[in-house]
């Protein structure tokens, strides 16, 4: 038995593609404890999705084994939660149908007044009372996301996974999802890997951040972020963060393979 | 007001087509045998009203009838070619090179092979005519789902079955209606087909061949009204069905 909640070891895996096998992880190793939040950054390309779809049990590696709570994952299981960068909610649904969908699955015998009342508490936690009976289409991008977060966390999983969640967002927007996550994991705790591009959100949601090399990739770094739990976005311009920040990056430029490269 | 717009311009625009019509007959001098104008149309109705709702009716759940084993039998092809690209492959060119077949030759080959059974001919010329739109749109429609909409529920252990009921078939449901649609256009011309072959002898088609074997222009015209009526009918009830399990797919302003 692992120690830790989330035991990714030595993953190699390629895709058949008509051109040949294309390797995309090679030997990755990833360790996140139990309640830790997991930042994983990479170049384009390198094979980040697919670090999630292993996760969550969605496909099955070439090589290497991935553990969720001690136990191989060979097979998708109820306790994981999964957010992607499209909110992709069913437009024929309300918000609040659409949060509570995931009960449907995991908890069919669930009262539905019990499922109503999770959904309801969630959704004033991220912002949305008074949306609940609206369609997807009749909220902005970011409200959209936020009912996605809620449908991942509604089971109350014990991973959670996000594939850029954020990416489609502006800048203000994103900020605000950022505290939303924070608070949303102060409530109730989770262990989570977050997968992104930008380099800030990493250092403010992450316990730690894994830097994957180009394809295929390996864990090129991992740098514990040691900034206090109750983190504002103005953490993000202390010395140690602007440090960490200017580390990352370098790391980044030598994934892409360019390293030394004068920008 | 809005219903008031709603049920007035169309009603507006109907009249000054009859208008147009009899316009051009009256101008034209042309007598009832070479075209009959909209005046001519209500004796004819008049004459032969019991004859128009037995007929109509006979044409209807005709209609009806093959449009749902159209629905049937479309919505099964369809689900095994969205989610098997074997069987995507295997039927898609039998498919169209069956769509492509004119249905009117059909009528002789069916008229021989069930010989006398006169219900069963039509309802099976109906749907033949209308399934095909079915079972491309439910197949494009599975196909194309968005591997992300499979994931969130894959990802939470859910079986193939749920997913297509939870989300694929509800995601359908839009392309499905407006295949409908054509279908329903469809369904019509296939029952017709078969009610105006001589010995048959029912359903409005059989009503404007007899208008046509006595000379009677006015009530071959007046068939051709009551089944454009039906189409219409038929037609809104599938929009009224869309409405209530597809209204979502409407976006606000839209
Ligand atoms: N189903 C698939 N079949 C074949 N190749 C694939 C498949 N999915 C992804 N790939 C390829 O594998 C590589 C890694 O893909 P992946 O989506 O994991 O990258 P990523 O790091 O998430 O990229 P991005 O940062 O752009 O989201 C890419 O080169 C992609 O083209
Ligand atoms: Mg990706």
């Amino acid at each position: 038995m692992s120690a830790f909640l989330i035991d990714i070891k030595d993953v190699t895996h390629a895709y058949r593609t008509k051109a040949g096998p294309l390797p995309v992880l090679d030997g990755l190793n990833v360790q996140v404890p139990e309640g830790e939040f997991c930042a994983v950054v990479g170049p384009s390309g390198c094979g980040k999705s697919t670090l999630t779809r292993l996760v969550a049990g969605l496909m099955k590696p070439d090589k290497g084994e991935v553990w969720l709570h001690g136990e191989r994952v060979t097979s998708p299981r109820k306790t994981v939660g999964m957010a992607f960068q499209n909110p992709v909610l069913l437009e024929w649904r309300t918000i609040l149908d659409n949060v509570i969908l995931p009960l449907e699955i995991v908890a069919p015998r669930m009262p539905q007044r019990d499922r109503v009342e999770r959904a309801m508490h969630l959704l004033e936690m991220v912002g949305l009372k008074g949306f609940e009976g609206k369609r997807p289409s009749e909220l902005s991008g970011g409200m959209r996301q936020r009912a996605s977060l809620c449908r991942s966390i509604v089971h109350k999983p014990d991973v959670l996974i996000m594939d850029e969640p954020f990416g489609a967002l502006d800048a203000f927007t994103r900020e605000d999802l950022w505290q939303t996550m924070r608070d949303l994991r102060a409530a109730e705790p989770f262990t989570c890997v977050l997968i992104t591009h930008d380099l800030r959100e990493s250092v403010f949601l992450g316990d730690q951040v894994i830097v994957l090399s180009g394809r295929p990739a390996r864990t090129q770094h991992v740098l514990r972020v040691d900034l206090p739990a109750d983190r504002t976005i103005e953490s993000l311009y202390t010395p140690e963060a602007t440090a960490m920040l200017h580390l990352l990056r370098d790391e980044i430029r030598r994934a892409q393979g360019r390293e030394g490269a004068v920008h | 007001m809005d219903l008031v717009k709603k049920i007035a311009i169309p009603v507006a625009a109907i009249v000054a087509f009859l208008a147009f019509w009899e316009f051009i007959v009256w101008v034209n001098g042309w007598p009832n045998f070479k075209m009959a104008s909209p005046s001519d149309l209500p004796p004819a109705f008049a004459r032969y009203a019991g004859l128009f709702v037995e007929m109509g009716w006979q044409t209807l759940w005709r209609t009806v009838a093959g449009l749902c084993l159209a629905v049937l039998f479309g919505t099964l092809l369809g689900m095994a070619m969205g989610f098997s690209k074997i069987a995507r492959d295997a039927l898609y060119p039998l498919l169209v090179g069956f769509n492509a077949v004119p249905k009117a030759t059909l009528v002789p080959v069916i008229a021989l092979i069930f010989i006398g059974q006169h219900d069963f001919n039509t309802v099976l010329m109906a749907f033949l005519i209308s399934f095909f739109p079915i079972a491309v749109s439910v197949g494009i429609g599975l196909s194309t789902l968005e591997p992300e909409y499979r994931d969130i529920l894959r990802s939470l252990g859910a079986s193939k079955f749920t997913i297509f009921r939870k989300i694929a078939l509800p995601k359908t449901l839009p392309e499905f209606f407006g295949a409908l649609k054509v279908s329903v256009t469809l369904a019509f011309i296939g029952t017709n087909l078969v009610e105006i072959v001589p010995p048959h002898g029912r359903g409005l088609g059989a009503l404007f061949k007899s208008g046509e074997t006595n000379g009677d222009y006015p009530l071959m015209f007046a068939v051709l009204i009551a089944l454009a009526v039906l189409g219409i009918v038929l037609y809104y009830a599938v929009v009224a069905l869309e409405q209530i399990f597809a209204g979502w797919a409407e976006r606000p302003g839209g």
